[in-house]
């Protein structure tokens, strides 16, 4: 791409049309918003063709000397490069379901939604530790203005309590950032991905990344601004704060705690296996008692973060891997889950799930959808589910039995709850009028949903399209934690290839075919 | 002594008491009308003055100091830097005040003229290193301060205000007096380079006595924790242009006062005093936060906010280093756009019947009926709480920053999560803007000087204001030094 800075016109573009939509109506603004994140969406797509697989490792690269104490410097790896198109693709999808829903003050709104687009790229494209950290919490301000201004009956508490609990999480990271800097003497991130810092520091820079990426993951137990903040806001705001906020906290491990501190993440591994057991459990069985439809997938949303967490504190490939899977994986789905939520909620006004049922037989289209996401959610194979979770589980199997025992009941709990919320919802008789006069979706809804259908069972079925860009870089993450890495209890050994192929028929000649069953049974049992 | 060069050094003094004294004769012949003149004027006066400081400022003598007087005055980056932002931001509180007294009759000439005066009590302040000299521009400074704050004669809640100020300041120069005298008593000089010679070693009771009464003194003038209680009430009281004044322009001088006297004439003696900044940083930061949230006047708010403030500068102060004192100045830098940026939005908001309108609670709405007013309030208080990318954020970063370099790490730490506390008033008032059903109180139209004021402030506080941390760093960085070359 020569010296084209793609990054920087990707941030530029929302910037301008920010601007733009805060001075015009309502009708344009919508137009104006669809319009730069079409374009942002396109440029999203050229960086993907033209990342160099297997190139360098920072690519698209750019730096500037603008500010004193920190520079202008941007870049992405394989890593960065997945979700910044995670959060390309979103953003068309979130003003599209936008268009009709939200009434008033609308060039405010898409205003702020192309904010949130602009930091998103910015946290994931930084390449400067301060950088990041002000593209990071920088977030929270067209966060707290979505959720406050046009959020449901309870939106004020759910803002203040966002704000303030992922502030509170933020700030000692920034203390711990400082220390960083002063004592490797550079801001730049990579650099600092390959600084060993002493480890008796490493465990206080360890817990201060936490306590930031903890809240913003969220884990158990200091999830609880999630399902407020998620029921309270707007159907396109759930989306991106399932979509690509949340991702903030897996990218953030990815990035800093692991790669940084890489003795610290194994001294602490034990206290995030133990919260995202904890959370996997107890989350799912409080998403299968919610009468609320988004709090619900909230819940599940904490669930499956936690799948992510395990994933990517097993220390082996297949358990990053997985996690980034996991995690492109849930972007998808809860984000599709939250606008299917969204399309009944627009015609009906409740996310009450009593007040709906048998909407198979009148929204057929809108059930197959949501059958699909409910699906991937669970992590049926063939779908995106399947792969992250197959593969995280996997990859924490090599480190403990007990772990990969309590988290894998998420997929049983998984299945229990949004399988009773389908049932609930979709099949049963159509016990409410109204509901039952329901249209089925239009074409904009189809324009939302079947885009991120299509790329969930594109995850699901040739996963190597997402996975070969990351390769590289978690192959050079995993041998930088190899020194730290604990000693799991599955002691996995290559087993040796037997010399026969495994189903071969015993070739004896001229005998019975009843004899001849009886003498493979005994072959097979001298092997 | 060579007078010359010394008047020379001297000179934006000079120059502004001169204006000053030809102001008094153009408002004694002029009458009770030509307050806009005197306004006019007095603005050129500090302008002419910040061209002076600017130039001396770029004078070779500037980093290593030049002393005037025999020893008195020092002329040097740091008191210039203060200096341009203790003229800035007297020029701003100029601008705004006329069309403030407009709708009633209470403008005279007297008013810029006290301004005037007060600025060259302040500039006094910020370059003395002679005991004496800081208190005659302390007083100077102060005395124009406690008219000012009593300038609605009508009002009784000026009156209170101006009197309050009065009683309790003359409490602190006491203080302060009795501070410095032990302080002459056991170094035998006024001088901040033979006090500083004195105070080598270890410190005895009398002279520790000293530093802290010194301390305690201008703590009230920065009103900082435990001595802060006078400046709710007299920001609530005072009419919003002096209130405006009062949080900037004062707030500069007494801080890098503060600065000086402790880090040139107490720098032997940093451990010393160390501690009790500390202290004064955090209760500052703590109370300064949980007094503001339950306020129902914004003016209230605000002095709260101040207290929360002066917290985070004197953090920088704590780490008593270069990059402290730097950090200090920018912070100060950003503050003064910050204040005076929130203070006018205030100042802006009148009912229809052109009265002001200071209740928290007719704010509501006020996005949807007076949309600029309100996201350049909304980003002065979310620079105020230090939300990135806001340029506020940029002031808590150095200060932070210095106190990590200085080994802080405990109170850097500490006085961070407490900004967490703070965070939630000035989320409070975005919220009741933006969220909140108008009340449609706030009607009137303001003019353009209040404005251009306004938006000159939230163009620095806005991301924008970033670009400036080079330029801004660099000058801060060399203020530090010329305090530091004594050394």
């Amino acid at each position: 791409m020569g010296g084209f800075p793609i990054l920087s016109i990707m941030l530029l573009v929302p910037l301008a049309a920010a601007i733009i939509c805060l001075m015009v109506e309502a009708s344009l603004a919508r137009s104006v918003a669809l319009g730069a994140t079409l374009v942002n969406l396109a440029l999203g797509i050229l960086l993907w063709l033209n990342y160099d697989i297997g190139g360098a490792q920072w690519q698209f690269t750019e730096r500037a000397e603008l500010f004193a104490g920190f520079s202008y410097a941007l870049g992405i790896d394989g890593i960065a490069l997945l979700l910044i198109v995670l959060s390309v693709f979103l953003m068309p999808i979130c003003i599209l379901a936008s268009w009709t829903s939200i009434t008033k003050r609308v060039g405010e709104y898409m205003a702020a939604f192309l904010f949130m687009e602009l930091l998103m790229i910015g946290v994931f494209a930084a390449q400067d530790m301060f950088l990041f950290y002000i593209f990071f919490e920088a977030g929270l301000i067209p966060m707290y203005l979505i959720i406050g201004i046009w959020g449901g009956d309870n939106r004020i508490y759910a803002s203040y309590k966002f704000f303030l609990y992922t502030l509170l999480g933020s700030v000692l990271m920034l203390i711990a950032m400082m220390w960083m800097v002063n004592e490797a003497g550079t801001t730049d991130i990579p650099t600092l991905m390959n600084y060993d810092f002493d480890p008796k520091a490493q465990t206080w820079l360890w817990l201060a990344f936490f306590a930031s990426f903890a809240v913003k993951m969220p884990m158990w137990p200091v999830h609880t601004w999630l399902p407020d903040a998620h029921v309270q806001a707007p159907t396109a705001g759930s989306v991106i704060l399932a979509g690509v906020l949340l991702k903030m906290g897996g990218y953030g491990f990815i990035r800093f705690s692991l790669p940084m501190f890489p003795e610290a993440s194994a001294q602490f591994a034990w206290l995030i296996f133990i919260l995202s057991m904890l959370a996997v459990v107890i989350t799912s069985l409080i998403a299968l008692v919610q009468n609320d439809m988004k709090k619900l997938i909230a819940y599940s949303s904490v669930a499956h973060m936690a799948i992510v967490t395990v994933g990517l504190f097993s220390f082996n490939v297949q358990g990053l891997e997985g996690s980034m899977i996991v995690m492109l994986s849930h972007g998808l789905v809860s984000g599709a889950l939250f606008l299917c939520v969204g399309v009944i909620y627009d015609r009906l006004h409740t996310r009450e799930i009593d007040r709906y049922g048998g909407l198979s037989i009148n929204m057929p289209k809108y059930a197959m959808l949501f059958l699909l996401f409910t699906m991937a959610s669970i992590g049926l194979p063939g779908t995106s589910g399947f792969v992250g979770e197959f593969l995280s589980l996997a990859g924490i199997y090599e480190v403990s039995s007990l772990v990969t025992l309590v988290c894998t009941t998420s997929i049983i709990l998984g299945a229990a709850y949004m399988l009773y919320l389908y049932r609930r919802v979709a099949f049963g008789p159509q016990k409410n009028a109204d509901a039952a006069a329901m249209q089925d979706i239009g074409i904009r809804e189809w324009l939302m949903l079947g885009p991120i259908a299509a790329a969930v069972l594109w995850m699901g079925v040739y996963p190597e399209s997402f996975l070969a860009p990351m390769r590289k870089d978690i192959a050079a993450l995993d041998a930088r934690l190899a020194r730290a890495a604990p000693e799991g209890d599955a002691k996995l050994v290559a087993g040796k290839p037997r010399e026969t192929i495994a189903n071969e028929m015993p070739h004896v000649a001229g005998e019975h075919s009843g004899a001849g069953a009886e003498h493979g049974e005994a072959a097979e049992g001298a092997h | 002594m060579d007078y010359g060069y010394s008047l020379y050094l001297t000179g934006p003094e000079v120059f502004l008491s001169v204006s000053g004294l030809v102001l008094t004769l153009v408002a004694a012949w002029g009458g009770r009308n030509s307050g806009r003149l005197c306004t006019i004027l007095a603005v050129v006066a500090l302008v002419g003055a910040s061209v002076i400081t600017g130039s001396l400022m770029l004078s070779d003598a500037s980093v290593q100091g030049a002393e005037a007087f025999g020893g008195l005055y020092r002329m040097d980056t740091f008191g210039s830097f203060a200096k341009l932002l203790i003229y800035l931001a007297s020029i701003g509180c100029l601008m705004i005040t006329p069309r403030f007294f407009a709708s009633g009759d209470e403008y005279r000439p007297e008013y810029p003229l006290l301004m005037v005066f007060g600025a060259v009590g302040m500039g006094m302040m910020v370059s003395a290193v002679d005991l004496m000299t800081l208190y005659i521009g302390l007083e100077l400074s102060s005395l124009s301060s406690y008219v000012l704050a009593s300038f609605t004669r009508s009002d009784d809640r000026s009156a209170e205000a101006g009197l309050k100020y009065f009683v309790l300041g003359a409490l602190a120069s006491g203080i302060l007096l009795y501070g410095m005298s032990l302080v002459y008593g056991f170094s035998g000089s006024t001088g901040y380079g033979a006090i500083r010679a004195a105070f080598d070693g270890t410190l005895g009771t009398g002279a520790l006595f000293g530093v802290i009464f010194v301390l305690a003194g201008l703590a009230f003038k920065i009103s900082a924790v435990p001595f802060h209680m006078w400046t709710p009430d007299v920001y609530e009281g005072a009419p919003t242009p002096v209130t405006t004044f009062f949080a900037t322009a004062p707030k500069v001088a007494a801080i890098a006062m503060t600065a000086r006297i402790a880090l040139e004439a107490f720098g032997n003696q940093a451990s010393a005093w160390q501690q009790i900044v500390i202290f004064a940083a955090l209760a500052s930061i703590v109370v300064g936060a949980l007094g503001a949230i339950g306020q129902s006047n914004v003016k209230r708010l605000l002095a709260y906010s101040s207290i929360n403030n002066v917290g985070f500068i004197l953090i920088g102060l704590a780490a008593a280093t270069e990059a402290g004192a730097s950090a200090m100045l920018v912070y100060l830098a950003i503050y003064v756009a910050m204040s005076l940026g929130s203070f006018v939005a205030v100042l802006m908001m009148r009912d229809a019947d052109g009265n002001q309108v200071e209740a928290i609670a007719d704010m509501a709405g006020l996005s949807r009926t007076n949309p600029m007013l309100a996201l350049c309030l909304a980003a002065m208080m979310l620079s105020l709480a230090g939300i990135p990318p806001l340029f506020g954020f940029w002031g808590k970063f150095v200060v932070f920053q210095a106190a990590v370099q200085a080994d802080l790490v405990i109170l850097a730490a500490i006085g961070i999560a407490a900004s967490v506390i703070g965070a939630f008033y000035y989320l409070k008032i975005v919220k009741i803007m933006y969220f909140d059903e108008p009340a449609n109180v706030v009607t009137g139209k303001s003019d353009a000087a209040h404005w251009a004021v306004l938006v000159g402030s939230t163009l620095v506080v806005s991301p924008l204001g970033y670009l400036l941390t080079k330029p801004l760093g660099m000058v801060a960085d060399r203020a530090a030094q010329a305090l530091f070359f004594m050394v």
